[in-house]
């Protein structure tokens, strides 16, 4: 699974983009894997309500499931305009 | 619908004559240019990020609400990213309708979700930091309007 970053989260975890294997269910699943690998990820997933995510390029919520999902997407609230 | 995702500059005059030129039906065409503000004296450039593909698809989504809900004749929007200048257009959104209330309305629902529902992130970059733009609650609470 293509897990990708953005903004100050891409800059806390120190990269844009990685492939995994994992076996998790949910979104939720999935941030807790990523939280227990490494410090920088527990520091970047702190406050989960600050963050954004996205399954195959749709807005979604943590408790999305990632079954048949290729590519997850964290992100801070968007600015564009 | 004409959406576009770029780097390079733009020319909001030309594109609005382009735009206009072709809407023989329209009565009313509505454009807005977001350009880029100093927010310092010591700003260099508003850094602009985006999530290449999910902005498209997610551009053309609220392009299509639009339509759907103003029986719009035509939209174009235009937005940036990469290294942008004070003084530089970021973006513009254009709608051409019948008549000027659906334009403008169409025009405004348009910007608020671009605000907070496209994938695109600002920093702002100075001569001695640099700082991500934070989300503010009223671009949320504005999306309840619609």
């Amino acid at each position: 699974m293509d897990i990708l970053y953005f903004a100050w989260l891409r800059e806390r975890v120190g990269l844009p983009r990685e492939t995994i294997n994992t076996d998790a269910k949910t979104v939720a699943d999935l941030v807790s894997e990523l939280v227990e690998r490494e410090e920088r990820y527990a520091v970047a997933f702190a406050d989960i309500s600050a963050l954004r995510v996205a399954t195959d390029q749709e807005l979604t919520d943590f408790d999305a499931s990632l079954e048949g999902v290729r590519e997850v997407a964290f992100f801070p609230p968007m600015t564009g305009g | 619908m004409d959406i576009r995702v770029q780097e390079g500059a733009f020319d909001p005059g030309i594109e609005l004559n382009g735009f206009t030129d072709g809407q023989p039906n329209a009565g009313a065409i509505v454009s807005f240019t977001g350009v880029v503000r100093k927010v310092s004296e010591k700003m260099q450039f508003m850094q602009i990020e985006h999530y290449p593909g999910m902005t498209e698809n997610a551009l053309r989504s609220i392009a299509s609400n639009a339509v759907e809900r103003w029986s719009l004749i035509d939209v174009l929007i235009i937005h940036r990213f990469g290294d942008l200048r004070p003084a530089e257009p970021i973006m513009m959104v254009a709608t051409a309708a019948k008549h000027r209330a659906d334009a403008f309305a169409a025009a405004d629902f348009l910007m608020d979700f671009l605000k907070s529902r496209a994938p695109f992130w600002k920093k702002e970059v100075s001569v001695d930091k640099s700082t991500w733009v934070s989300a503010k609650q009223t671009d949320e609470d504005a999306l309840s309007r619609w």
